[in-house]
């Protein structure tokens, strides 16, 4: 019988890899682009899954399930490893009893993150064997080879996708879950206790990090002829997107090497189909031998990954003499594309190298070599070739540039707007985090003064009122609810152990917003929908001996400015929750409800109203309107016209 | 369908047939704005490539879709599909107005603009720092004259589920692409939850055959 096909994304791909590999125990905090793997693995009823606090108890709790035997798994996103990372980097000493796979979920370009690290270098930092697939079917598939390297190999194993992978939906062949693998992950793999390999003691540390270098050692055999890494011919397919002709000189081709893993490999199918390409799908430990192999006969290799040289630097040390075209063409920075990758083909054919060869190319110029002749990437270069085929694109980027833009905005009636609003209208320095809230350092709020990371703006405002005691008073920190309990709670406390006089900022708007609405300790919900303890951060703040903790409505925007105002003025710490839950949890609560109206007789044109940045509130030919099937009746507005001019309208 | 719409139809379903022969890639763009159901479009649209027994690739942006900013997402099938991302469109299909305008550069020469008439007024142009452009066909036609705008609006209308404009779109454009029917069918069987099925069959419909 043929197998059951499915179109899914990478994070669903992994989803369901965890299920045919018999997964035990999966855990993540969630954070883009890793989300859906949770997400998706709490619908398989065999594997026990749940929302941690922060990536390193995630972490901690897979890395417990592994012991006891178990195959586990914990997602996050790139920088959420930098919050685990202390337990990974021990991990490789101590190895695992059941299969244990760190997903990475990595965000090149920034669509939704902070930075833009390369998590790829944690592997061999770690001495962590790194897996990389290049569709959804090798999410699946890459998943569940990671947890026979586990096994065989005693070592976690680090599955890094990027955003394009994880959020891109390609066919998957559809399987059960392996009987064996069952087996391995219920039964077969018991405790047994070994302080030895378990207790990082200096003593047993010395001696599992020795057994860990022979371990990568081996691993480095394995990645030599693991089917993971492998040279792909061209197929019988012929993909014309460019028209471009690669049979120009046989013999020259055979000289041109190309080097990819990851999305980048689709990139270079897509432009160089005509070259057999070596395709790491277990780019560290880098499979030396291999690579001497496919290096052999070649005089240029072009290596095509995005951000930092990872593949590249090591492949120069495996053959110091040999020319790579890698980055120094590609940019350091961002996603690459076809267009990127084309431009390449393009300028490597403009030197005549596909005609006339490496020698020849490299004699006739001045420079010395073909890096140096086709130089860099730049944008301009693609708008260049656009201009060839398209004569209207002047045309074109002025009507693009005249199209209105559409950035996110805080939702009609989110409870965060009042606070920024009053923030912003106090003048005070926000010291701030990551979540919706972000969004205020936008116009017309403008109001975030810094986000750095998770937990961040706590302890930044304390050592702002450190440094200089003016600032007392004029310096507030503003967190979520979910990045509190994330950490938050540690900064909360560095704050009372060191006489802190701040004012910290909880907004607490009842959920994980940002990523699509997880529960959090907060909420009393675990992430399979079971009642459990709510936490609730004003006893946290009281527990830990803050003395002055309110809980504010902040649609109550005159009560809100006032609790401000009085503990800002206080010589103590003191802690606001912010209390209103995100309109998005239940929207029919809004529907068919009073709804807020501007009297146009009485309304004096002020455009104070369209200052809170509401998409409920619009500018229509010189009229201030509410838009009522956006309006989710906060009623924030109505309070700060200064005439009075918005009300409830009897529906 | 009038005979020009029908005329035109037919000759892109064989640009399109031909292109599939040469092992090319159809590439269609969606744009619109968080809500219009631009997911749902893009999975149907993908389903039917697969029946159809098509490799297929989608793209979507996740994250900001609930806050009102812009959508985007992409389809490419053919024999062998690489990058699941676009580098040009053979089609784009706008669920709302001004967006068939944001992503009009990465249009193919001689490529399709399918435009939903539905405006949805940015905020940007709330505060007043731009003019929302009305007249789009203004706009469109000095570059390309293959453009479509369908009134989906007034079909949802009639099905009372303004909800439906996605599905009366993929209706309108399964006419250009070559998938059977009986593949979008089965598509829309498979992707849209059960209790609004027969609703989103007849609003498919409707778009075929307008």
């Amino acid at each position: 019988m043929e197998k059951e096909k499915a179109i899914l994304t990478g994070n669903e791909a992994i989803a369901r890899g965890a299920f045919e590999a018999g997964v035990k125990v999966a855990t993540a905090y969630p954070g883009t682009p890793s989300t859906e793997i949770l997400e998706n693995i709490s619908k398989y009823k065999s594997i026990y899954s749940q929302w941690s606090v922060n990536e390193k108890v995630a972490l901690e709790v897979a890395s417990g399930a592994s012991i006891a035997g178990v195959r586990a798994l914990v997602a996050m996103k790139h920088v959420g490893l930098n919050v685990a990372a202390d337990p990974f980097m021990t991990l490789a000493y101590t190895g695992v009893n059941g299969g244990l796979v760190v997903i990475s979920a990595d965000d090149p370009g920034m669509h939704s993150s902070q930075n833009e690290q390369d998590n790829r270098y944690y592997s061999i930092m770690a001495k962590i064997p790194l897996l990389e697939p290049s569709d959804s079917q090798e999410c699946k598939d890459f998943l569940k080879e990671s947890f026979k390297i586990s096994e065989n190999f005693d070592i976690p194993v680090l599955l890094r996708t990027t955003t394009r992978i994880s959020h891109s939906r390609s066919i998957v062949v559809l399987e059960e879950a392996n009987e064996a693998n069952q087996q391995i992950s219920s039964s077969i793999k018991p405790y047994i206790k070994d302080s030895k390999k378990y207790v990082m003691i200096p003593a047993y540390a010395q001696i599992r990090h020795k057994d860990l270098l022979a371990r990568w050692e081996k691993l480095k055999q394995y990645s030599n002829l693991s089917p993971l890494n492998k040279i792909v011919f061209p197929e019988y397919t012929r993909q014309n997107i460019n028209k471009i002709n690669l049979n120009k000189n046989k013999e020259n081709l055979k000289r041109l090497g190309i080097i990819t893993s990851g999305i980048c490999y689709q990139f270079a199918k897509e432009i160089f189909y005509g070259i057999p390409i070596l395709k790491l799908g277990m780019p560290a430990p880098l499979p030396e031998n291999l690579i001497k192999d496919y290096l052999e006969g070649k005089d240029l290799i072009i290596i095509i990954e995005e951000l930092a040289p990872f593949i590249q630097e090591q492949v120069q040390k495996i053959n110091p003499g040999i020319e790579i075209i890698g980055k120094g063409f590609f940019p350091e920075y961002g996603e690459l594309n076809t267009n990127i990758v084309r431009d390449l083909y393009l300028k490597l054919e403009n030197t005549g190298y596909f005609k006339n060869g490496y020698s020849q190319t490299v004699k006739n110029s001045k420079e010395g070599t073909i890096s140096s002749i086709i130089g860099r990437f730049e944008e301009k270069t693609i708008i260049d070739s656009f201009k060839k085929e398209n004569k209207n694109i002047d045309e074109i980027q002025e009507i693009i540039k005249e199209i209105p833009p559409r950035p996110p905005v805080l939702c009609a009636g989110c409870s965060h707007r009042a606070v920024f609003y009053i923030l912003k209208k106090l003048k005070l320095m926000v010291m701030g985090d990551i979540g919706c809230y972000t969004l205020a350092v936008l116009p017309p709020l403008n109001s975030i003064d810094t986000t750095l990371c998770m937990g961040a703006g706590v302890g930044q405002a304390s050592g702002v009122e450190k440094a200089n005691p003016e600032y007392k008073g004029k310096v507030v920190s503003v967190i979520g609810d979910s990045t509190f309990f994330h950490s938050g709670i540690t900064s909360l406390i560095d704050n009372v152990f060191n006489k802190g006089t701040g004012l910290i900022l909880i907004l607490d708007n009842r959920i994980t917003a940002m990523t699509g609405h997880q529960t959090n300790p907060g909420i009393g919900k675990t992430l399979s929908g079971e009642d459990t303890t709510a936490i609730m951060p004003e006893n946290i703040a009281t527990a830990v001996g803050v003395k002055n903790v309110r809980v504010v409505n902040p649609y109550d925007i005159k009560a809100l400015e006032k609790a401000i105002k009085e503990e800002l003025s206080k010589d103590e710490l003191s802690v606001i929750v912010c209390r209103q839950e995100c309109v998005l949890i239940n929207k029919n609560k809004y529907i068919n409800k009073n709804k807020y109206t501007i009297n146009q007789e009485t309304c004096k044109k002020c455009g104070l109203c369209i200052k809170l940045g509401c998409p409920a509130i619009e500018y229509k030919d010189e009229r201030y309107l509410i838009n009522e099937s956006v309006c989710n009746n906060c009623g924030v507005c109505a309070q700060i016209c200064p005439s009075k001019s918005i009300t409830l309208k009897e529906n | 369908m009038n005979n020009v719409l029908k005329f035109k139809k037919n000759k892109y379903l064989s640009i399109y047939e031909d292109k599939i022969k040469n092992d090319e890639v159809i590439s269609v763009l969606f744009a619109g704005v968080g809500g219009q159901g631009i997911l749902l479009a893009t999975a149907i649209m993908a389903h039917a490539c697969l029946y159809e027994g098509f490799d297929v690739k989608v793209t979507e942006v996740h994250g900001m879709a609930q806050r009102g900013g812009s959508v985007v997402g992409s389809v490419r099938f053919g024999r062998k599909v690489f990058s699941p991302m676009i580098s040009k469109a053979d089609i784009i299909i706008a669920l709302e107005k001004l967006e068939s305008l944001r992503y009009i550069d990465k249009l193919e020469n001689n490529g399709i603009i399918i435009i939903n008439d539905y405006e949805i007024l940015p905020m940007s142009v709330f505060s007043g720092k731009y003019l929302y452009p009305y007249e789009i066909s203004k706009k469109i036609i000095s570059f390309t004259i293959n453009f479509f705008i369908v009134k989906a609006q007034d079909i949802a209308k009639t099905l009372d589920s303004i909800k439906t404009m996605n599905v009366i779109l993929m209706g309108y454009l399964s006419n250009f692409l070559p998938i059977k029917k009986q593949n979008w069918i089965s598509s829309i069987k498979k992707v849209v939850p059960e209790k609004i099925m027969d609703l989103n069959l007849k609003a498919f419909e409707m778009g075929r055959n307008l």
